[in-house]
């Protein structure tokens, strides 16, 4: 079990958090025209790297903030995590 | 029978504390401290069980965990617990053990006929023979293997036993309590770090327990108990014996089973049977000691062939015999050990050593003893069935490949030590990768992966000396590392015998004209033919030989049998050990307990039960519950022996004809607060938001980005900059999630605070023509006019007293309102509404007839809302705004969405308007056509319209808006039914909502 460092609780343990997916998807504007691929690739596809991945947290039972980790996906080692509003490296 | 087999003078065992027990029926007697194993060996029993695969007898091999014989099966309290050791299970007064895996006993087995039909049980044994034809599975196959195979029988019981889960932290976990252990543990202690010292034996003390050593002038053992003490006396320790850690996951966690009352006639009170403990580790220590290697030769399975290493233990801890004419079988000093220990106790051992000419301190102590040794020698095959009667040895030549002198000598047991293997499992499951230390013919963990590091013989250091000052520096420097004190403790010294060399062979060759069975693993019957023959079919890869071969497969987990094999593959490829690699270790690292793993999080407990605050009097009026998600709800009220049938029949009739109440405080309730509330919910919801005035409420639909229908449900504008969002029950808590995000991540410019308020609020949906009525006489205070409070209006009034809050929503499509108090007065809200209402014949309603209401309504709920639909499906793209974005909305026009003869919701009546049609059923065109048949849809909800007394359903079905009027089938090939239906508008009752504005 993932031991996670909340940037606003301290280190929690995984069963405290719920997974949010890959946190360098950004949603298109609101009332900007997008084609049909765009769209999809922003819906459906995401990438799955071995390796560095950064990626949302949403801290459920603690202190309900979306906090995003930057984790190796083939080793669980965690590098660092972030605030929502905080600008990753 | 007596104890023959006991000695009197030595061991650890309570001589005043005689307890009786049972093995297959038969009584015996042990004393306070056996396991099941010393307890039948001192009685003269070495036939416990049958081999898995050929059903050959089986004994005891090993003493502790390592043991891949001697799995029993448990009775206790008329329970069962199959896959018990012998070698680790204590005995207590009473206890009921049998033997498993034998028919129809351990001394007549059918099954040990496979024994000598072993031509037919080669490698892949089962791949081969069981594949074909695959009708001979279910009848023939299957039930011949679970009959002949099988490690005892589960209960079918409930287990009544509790058992528990604790989370721990600590600075460091120590794995093993032998002497790198204890000395770390004292270390890093003494240097102020918070430990946890874990024993999976009863005693503490591992290897010291039975080595003739000494630590800074005390015994092995005095030392070892001075030390417990002094760490059990210290608050910043915690130490425990019967503790397994066995599993070694991310991030320093790992998983340690701690039997508490496993040796216990009954669980003690207020204890758990067993605990599992998941402990978070700032560093480990893995201290878990070496498991002695077999040596391979014929029959080497023979009950009385046991490790020497286990020998000992059983004379020096339980003051046992494994034998009286023992044979010691050793390439390496460990044998002598044995041998010796055999002496003291007056049995005259022979030692055959595989070495020429080896020489050490201990040697000649044996030989100063006067036993007889004879060098280059080896076992070539065991004699006797059910136990070892005799051997054949032979001189083997310096090159080890011919026998000569082969004669047979009497003995009765054959105790072998092929070197030691270190336990790596937890540190291999960790992540760190092992490497081959030739010196000890065995992997040795490499660089530290988590935050662990390997010590003593675990990281083959096999002298006292070293492990003592290895394991005192380690648990200093690491305790230093988070204490950052500096409290060292000084090393005491240590006097041990020195030994020399082992020899590096392990597998006596067959004499010529022999085809003795040599197996590798004791558990799976897997052979060292088994492996030739995998690798002469062409198996290379040692993952593959392992799954095809079976070698190191069983609950054992190849302990003492996976170096053994590796050896052999190597030797026939010719390659060597490092560069064929070991298989993976995973957890557990050995059999754990159901019930433990599950803990208290059975039955009732398995999940959380909700309880509205009107809980009570549901219970004290006859309400039967249903579970909605975690919530209890009332799903009818029963009067007499009426059916669910009836009761709801009755229940959604009253509220069409004169009025009723249903508990709604399980609805998700969203306090939505800040100058940009409006704003956001005109983003997250598909109507628009912006010009909600204040006292109104407004139905909505969200949607995910995928276009999907999410959630629905009405918001009310409380003030300027607050509205109470509800969600249904089921989605509240991911509703909340879905608004965080987008607050938190996409669009934290808005000035938006979420908060649930699901609890804070007790809710009582009043529907029914005399609704309004009886809204009056609750609120004499408050103007409920159908002109001060109109559809989708909000009012705050007084209740007796209470402050309440109307909403004049309706899901059931009555004249409807639903009043919330604070959840404390809920009760009172709710007495007083059902005191009030007697006069308009007020009943309570359950789910069932809220169903029936909402259904014949045509209002969707979750079972059209299904994750699959998008507005326009459940008929609700009325609420799609075209002139503004929102979530989701650019995948409406997405080419599947705007088909044509998309999917869209209708009603359906059976044309005998008589047959219910069950849920689920297809809609289909042709009910003959051929299959499978082309689906128009499914009926998604289906009730007794109280309406029109016949049967009503909803369902999605494709081109639903032009299907209106056809005449179709329902088919249900679940209850075999095939009924005509025909397709009508899914708005069955008042289509124009006339009801829900008078
Ligand atoms: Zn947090």
């Amino acid at each position: 079990m993932l031991y996670i460092l909340c940037p606003h609780c301290g280190s929690r343990s995984q069963n405290e958090f719920a997974y949010g997916g890959d946190a360098t998807v950004k949603r298109p504007e609101l009332n900007k025209e997008i084609s049909d691929q765009d769209w999809d690739n922003f819906v459906y596809l995401r990438k799955s790297p071995r390796g560095k991945h950064l990626e949302l947290w949403h801290h459920i039972s603690g202190c309900r903030q979306w906090i995003k980790v930057e984790r190796d996906t083939s080793t669980h080692e965690i590098f660092k995590t972030y605030k929502a509003d905080e600008i990753t490296e | 029978m007596s104890q023959d087999f006991r000695l009197d003078n030595i061991g650890m065992v309570n001589r005043n504390k005689k307890i009786s027990f049972t093995f297959n029926d038969k009584k015996y007697f042990g004393y306070e401290g056996d396991t099941i194993a010393s307890a039948l060996i001192a009685n003269g029993v070495h036939l416990v069980g049958r081999s898995f695969k050929y059903h050959r007898p089986r004994g005891f091999f090993g003493v502790g965990v390592d043991e891949p014989y001697a799995i029993l099966q448990l009775e206790r309290n008329n329970e069962r617990d199959p896959n018990i050791r012998a070698t680790e299970q204590e005995i207590f007064e009473g206890l009921e053990v049998k033997s498993v895996n034998c028919w129809p006993s351990v001394n007549f087995d059918i099954g040990a006929i496979n024994n000598f039909l072993k031509m037919f049980f080669p490698a892949g044994f089962y791949y081969k023979t069981f594949m074909w034809p695959p009708s001979f599975w279910y009848k023939i196959y299957e039930p011949f293997i679970r009959m002949a195979a099988g490690f005892g029988e589960a209960s079918i019981k409930h287990d009544k036993e509790r058992y528990e889960h604790k989370y721990e932290y600590c600075d460091l976990l120590i794995t093993g309590s032998g002497p790198s252990g204890l000395a770390s543990a004292y270390a890093a202690a003494k240097n102020g770090a918070r430990v946890i010292l874990a024993e999976d034996k009863p005693r503490y003390g591992g290897s010291l327990l039975t080595s003739d050593v000494n630590i800074g002038n005390q015994t092995g053992v005095e030392w070892s108990e001075k030390i417990i003490t002094e760490l059990k006396s210290m608050s910043n320790v915690i130490v425990k014996n019967r503790s397994q850690v066995f599993g070694y996951y991310d991030h320093n966690m790992l998983v340690m089973s701690e039997r508490i009352g496993d040796h216990l006639p009954k669980t003690q009170k207020y204890l758990p049977k067993q605990r599992l403990w998941y402990i978070r580790a700032k560093e480990v220590l893995i201290s878990s000691g070496s498991i002695e290697r077999p040596l391979v030769f014929g029959n080497n399975d023979t009950p009385g062939v046991m490790l020497s290493s286990a020998a000992k233990e059983y004379m020096k801890v339980y003051g046992v015999l494994v034998g009286k004419k023992p044979l010691i079988f050793t390439n390496n000093d460990s044998g002598y050990e044995t041998a010796i220990e055999f002496k003291k106790n007056g049995v005259n051992p022979l030692i055959l050593d595989t070495r020429k000419e080896p020489s050490s301190d201990i040697i000649n102590e044996a030989k100063n003893l006067g036993i007889e040794i004879k060098f280059s020698y080896v076992v070539v095959a065991a004699k006797g069935y059910k136990k070892v009667k005799s051997a054949d040895i032979a001189k083997i030549s310096d090159n080890k490949k011919d026998l000569s002198n082969i004669e047979n000598i009497e003995c009765d047991c054959i105790c072998v030590s092929g070197f030691w293997t270190p336990s790596i499992h937890l540190a291999s499951q960790s992540g760190n990768k092992s490497e081959f230390n030739e010196k000890i013919d065995a992997f040795i963990p490499k660089k530290s992966k988590q935050k662990e590091n390997t010590i003593g013989s675990a990281n083959g250091k096999f002298t006292l000396e070293e492990t003592i000052n290895e394991a005192f520096d380690k648990g200093y420097e690491v305790s230093n590392k988070i204490t950052e004190n500096n409290n060292k403790v000084s090393i005491p010294t240590v006097v041990e015998k020195k030994s020399t060399d082992h020899d590096k062979f392990w597998c006596v060759p067959l004499p010529k004209g022999k085809s003795y069975k040599r197996f590798l693993d004791f558990q799976n019957d897997v052979a060292v033919t088994d492996i030739e023959l995998a690798l002469r079919e062409g198996f290379r890869s040692i993952e593959h030989v392992k799954r095809y071969t079976t070698l190191g497969m069983a609950t054992d987990q190849g302990k003492t049998s996976n170096l053994n094999g590796l050896q052999l593959v190597s030797d026939i490829e010719n390659k060597v050990v490092p560069q064929v690699g070991h298989t993976t270790f995973r957890p557990p690292y050995t059999p754990v307990s159901i019930g433990a793993i599950v803990g208290r999080e059975v039955g009732k407990h398995s999940k959380p039960t909700r309880k509205s605050p009107m809980h009570e009097w549901h219970e004290k009026n006859n309400a039967v519950f249903v579970d909605a998600g975690v919530w209890l709800r009332p799903r009818y009220y029963k009067q007499g022996n009426e059916t669910l049938f009836e009761a709801s029949k009755r229940e959604a009739k009253n509220v069409r004809k004169n009025v009723g109440v249903c508990d709604v405080t399980t609805l998700g309730k969203i306090d939505v607060k800040g100058p940009d509330a409006a704003e956001f919910l005109n983003r997250v919801y598909t109507n628009a938001w912006l010009k909600l005035p204040v006292g109104k409420a407004r139905y909505g639909v969200m949607l995910r980005e995928d276009g999907i229908v999410m959630d629905d449900g009405t918001t009310t504008r409380i003030s300027e900059n607050h509205y109470h969002m509800t969600t249904t029950t089921a989605q509240a808590a991911n509703v909340l999630s879905h608004l965080e995000y987008y607050l938190q991540l996409v669009w934290p410019e808005l000035n938006v605070n979420v908060v649930s308020t699901t609890e804070q609020w007790a809710g009582a949906a009043i529907a029914g023509p005399n609704s309004r009525a009886l809204l009056m006489k609750l609120f004499p205070n408050t103007d409920v006019s159908n002109e001060a409070l109109t559809f989708m209006g909000y009012k705050e009034a007084d209740l007796f007293g209470i402050p309440g809050k109307i909403y004049r929503i309706s899901f059931s499509g009555e004249l409807a309102y639903e009043v919330n108090v604070e959840s404390d007065y809920g009760n009172f809200m709710w007495e007083k509404i059902i005191e009030v209402g007697k006069e308009f014949q007020i009943q309570p309603y359950g789910t069932e007839a809220l169903s029936t209401l909402r259904i014949e309504m045509g209002h969707v709920a979750g079972s059209e809302l299904d994750g699959r639909t998008i507005p326009h499906d459940a008929s609700l793209e009325g609420l799609v705004s075209k002139k503004k974005d929102f979530i989701g909305k650019r995948s409406l026009s997405r080419s599947a969405f705007i088909k044509p003869d998309r999917e869209k919701i209708v009603g359906v009546v059976p044309l005998d308007k008589t047959t219910s049609i069950p849920e689920g059923s297809y809609i289909v065109k042709d009910p003959k056509a051929k299959l499978p048949n082309p689906k128009l849809g499914h009926v998604s909800a289906s009730c007794w319209s109280v309406e029109y007394d016949n049967p009503f359903s909803l369902a999605i079905i494709k081109d639903g808006k032009n299907m209106i009027g056809q005449k179709l089938f329902a088919m249900s090939p679940l209850k075999n039914k095939t009924i005509p239906v025909e397709i009508v508008s899914s708005h069955y009752v008042d289509p124009e909502g006339k009801r829900v504005r008078t």
